[in-house]
This record gives C-alpha cells, structure tokens and sequence, in this order.
C-alpha cells in the first residue's frame, strides 16, 4: 500500500449548509474545489446503484447560481455563449453550453434557464467560480446586464427512476402539479425555490435550487422519502456512463468544444451571430481538427485512470481525460483525447501493461440500460 | 475507528502479516487502508513460487478511487493466494482480516518481523497520520 495523502490541511474550506447533514449521514468529507465534500457516505457502489435503481439524492450547493438580468440580457446570452439561447421560446426553458474564450477555448460549461427575455439563470461550476466570474462581469458591462450571484441559495440534485416520485410529495401545494408536469429540461420556480428536470447521471430527476435556510429540512425529508445520500464518486462515475463531460478533465481552455466531442453544443446557424470564440472554432472547423474525444471500453480486467497513455495502431498516441470502473458494466470505461484517425480499438497503458480496449460511443449508460455491447 | 486487532503486525505501508502456526504468513490489507481506498473493483495477486523480498511490490488492489500497489511486509517465497478476490475483491472490504486475505508466504528470515509494527504502534501511527 502506498501512503496516503488524504488532504487534510487547516486552510479554510468552505462549508454548504448541508454539512452537518453529511456528518450526520457518515459521509467521507474530502476538499473539492476549496469546499468539504462527501465523496462517499460508505459505498460509493451502492450509491451509484441506488441512482440508477431508485433514487439517490447529491448536494451541489458548491455549484455557483447566477442571475442575469436587464433589457439586453437575452442578446448578451447570445453573444456569451457558444450554442444559441434562441433555441430557447418557452420560459423555464434549460440549455446546455460551453463558454468560450476568444481562442475557443472552453472556461467552463454550463446550464442555462431562460426565465424572460430580461432574466436567465446560470448554473456554473464551483472549481471554475472566480474566472468564471470575472468574465461573466467584464462581457456583461456592454451589455448594462447586471450579474448576481446567488451563494445564499443551495441546490439539491435528486436522480434516479424514483426520485420525481419521491421528490414530488414534498414540494409545496402551489408548485406540485407544475413540477409533476415538468418536461425533461424544463425548469419552474415556487417562491425562491426553483425545481429543474434537469441533472448529470444519465437518469430522470430533478436538480432543486432553495433557500441555505431550507435546505437541511428538506434533505432530511427526502432522506426519509428514501432517497439517499450519494457522495461526489458516484456522481463522477454516474457522469461518466452517461456520456457527460467533466470540465478541468475532459476540457478546458486549451481545448475547443470540437476537440471534447461537444460540436452538438455549437450553434452555427444562424451564420451572422457573433459570439465569443466563434471565428476561432469556425477556422479551427474548416482547417479540421487533429484530435477528438472519444468513449473507451477496457476488454479484459483492471482500471482506466485519467492520465493513462493510450497507443493506437498507426494513427499515434493519446491520453485517457476521465477514467474508472463502471459499476453499472462491471468494467472499466473511459473518455480518452485520441488522434483523429483512430480507429475501433487501441491499447492503454494501464501501470505499465499496454492493455485492450475498444473505441465506443458514448453514452455507456442511460435510464439504467447499457448502451453499448460488452 | 478503523478495526486493528492486536494478534497481527503492521507495515507501514498499510498491510498486515499474521504469523500463521506452520510458520508461513499471511498478508493483506489493514482495515484503515481498505477503509480510506472504498469500494476494490479488482486485484492482482502475486504468482505463487514467486520469491519476493521485504517492501517489493508484489500485488494491486484497485478501488473505484485509486490503484495500490501492496508491498511484502516480510521476504519469502508465495506460497498460496487468495484467488476468490479475482472475481470477489469486495471481500477485502467486508472482510479483510478473514476472507479478505491476499497471499500466504513462507518467510525467508523470520527476524524480519520484528520490523513490523504491534498493533499499539500501528494505531499511533495511524494517528499521526490524519492531521
């Protein structure tokens, strides 16, 4: 056994209001992003199981909540981010996007409600928070849209094929039938909670912002509905069947959205929006790009880590982005950076062995169902 | 608290040897270090017939989390291993002390034990270990 380094310095990390829930549910706290997190309350297994078996509940309140509001606050939304807001007519709308630097380069991805044309609301990350921030400030000035942040707010994912089923008794009267008619990426608020279909497993659910104040009451409630607690491995791994990107590892800002498997998330049409990184990524699309991101399924035993060197017959090497064991498969999957002419299968260095694997499609898994052959 | 029964000795790297009545020893994984790794998804076990010496790396233990290597608290000749674990390796987290062996060998130099931790020892050093 090598030693361990679990992190432990006396630097202030910060706290979600939910923490004293995670002692309460024996959760293993490690540092994510400067936060304490659970990366487990026991077994990180049975919590991804429980998610796509019934229901498993995440605390995300480390996520950073931002208001975007002003007259101009759609046509900013347009110019900001790569896919196109105007995909977005109905309010409580979601929308998946990247938000790219002049370069197109990704400085983090995002979901994106449209509530008016004077008001959206971003979900962005927590290890992104402060260059996110700070660009989100500098591009809004031109347009007079006024920024907020929302740390007073927390958010709770539950997910799984039970949790609308579970989730639902337990929101107020008003919003009840609402929520239950909640189409997939559809978000709704209830006073200053917010309940979105929306989620990062490959499951149905729901994604719930709510007040700091109300969030230890309603996490126990839903605990005693049966929903339980999953840490931040299962959430990772449950990422990674559904096909999910993980910004920092699978992308980030020396890498397009064209070279992360996320051109579907590129809106070029209509041809005349501008928006940030656009002439970048239209040379980029017309000179061809000379890697892409691609699933990977190990044929035989052992693990795929991130980092793990990937050799190809001809066609040269790669690097494994996000890697693990797939609870759901019983084997080892992976996103790897791969040169363009890569073909169906390739070899990973897996602690000095060249092993097996085959080149996949993503997603591995969704509502519970394998997606590809083993 | 993690579980350190007192009839065993400790590595410093996180396994145990127990001194077995025909002499051989057998080796795995202490609680705390199975505890701190989560759930194991695989393990390579060494080859029995294989000479190995103190502190060689001789064995994997992969969770979801991390990869592993196991060290040979004691040198010796593999003399039997735990191949359950290769379709089982849950069973070092359910049982580690048990069923969750790894492998058995027949120590080379008996006096290497002394080495090794007690298991008050081994306590205090897991202690100084979480700050």
């Amino acid at each position: 056994m090598t030693e361990f380094t679990e992190k432990n310095a006396n630097t202030m990390k910060k706290k979600t209001p939910l923490y004293e829930e995670h002692l309460a549910d024996g959760g293993k706290l490690v540092d994510f992003a400067g936060w304490e997190m659970p990366i487990n309350y026991g077994s990180q297994i049975e919590e991804h199981n429980s998610v796509r078996q019934d229901a498993g509940m995440f605390d995300v309140s480390h996520m950073t909540v931002v208001d975007l509001t002003g007259e101009r606050t759609r046509e900013f939304m347009r110019y900001l981010l790569a896919n196109n807001v105007d995909r977005l007519k109905d309010s409580g709308k979601a929308l998946y996007s990247c938000m790219l630097n002049e370069d197109g380069g990704v400085i983090d991805d995002l979901i994106v409600y449209f509530l008016r044309d004077d008001f959206f609301r971003m979900v962005v990350n927590a290890g992104t928070h402060d260059k996110d921030m700070d660009w989100l400030n500098k591009q809004a000035a031109a347009f007079d849209v006024t920024v907020t942040e929302r740390p007073e707010l927390a958010m709770i994912a539950v997910q799984g094929p039970k949790a609308r089923a579970k989730a639902l008794p337990l929101l107020s009267d008003t919003v009840r039938t609402a929520a239950t008619e909640l189409k997939p990426f559809f978000g709704v608020f209830d006073g200053d909670w917010f309940i979105a279909r929306t989620g990062y497993t490959g499951e149905d659910g729901f994604e719930i912002v709510l007040p700091a104040a109300d969030a230890a009451t309603f996490w126990q409630q839903l605990r005693a509905a049966g929903v339980r607690p999953t840490g931040l491995g299962a959430r990772d791994t449950l990422r990674l069947e559904a096909g999910m990107n993980l910004y920092g590892s699978d992308m980030d800002e020396s890498i397009s959205p064209l070279e992360a498997a996320l051109g579907w998330t590129v809106a070029w049409e209509p041809a005349e929006r501008d928006f940030i990184g656009r002439a970048a990524l239209e040379k980029q699309r017309a000179q061809g790009t000379k890697q892409k991101l691609v699933g990977l399924l190990l044929e035989g035993k052992g693990v795929l880590r991130n980092h793990q060197k990937v050799v190809t017959e001809g066609a040269g090497e790669g690097e494994i982005t996000s890697g693990s064991f797939s609870p759901t498969l019983q084997r080892a999957i992976a996103f790897a950076r791969v040169p363009k002419a890569t073909g169906d299968t390739c070899q990973v260095d897996v602690r000095g062995k060249l092993l097996p694997a085959r080149v996949v499609k993503p997603p591995f898994v969704r509502n519970g169902e394998a997606q590809i052959e083993l | 608290m993690s579980n350190v029964p007192v009839e065993l000795k400790y590595a410093k790297t996180h396994e145990y040897a127990r001194v077995n009545d025909d002499g051989s020893v057998t080796v795995g994984i202490s609680d705390s270090a199975q505890d701190q790794l989560g759930d194991m998804v695989f393990i390579e076990l060494p080859e029995v017939g294989q000479t190995l010496a103190a502190a060689e790396a001789c064995a994997v233990v992969e969770s979801v989390k991390a990869a592993s290597d196991v060290y040979a608290p004691v040198g010796g000749e593999v003399v039997e291993v735990n191949e359950a674990l290769v379709d089982s390796p849950e069973t070092v987290n359910q049982d580690t002390y048990g069923e969750g062996w790894l492998f058995r060998l027949q120590p080379a130099d008996v006096a290497e034990m002394a080495s090794l931790m007690d298991a008050e020892a081994y306590e205090e050093f897991l202690a100084s270990e979480v700050h």
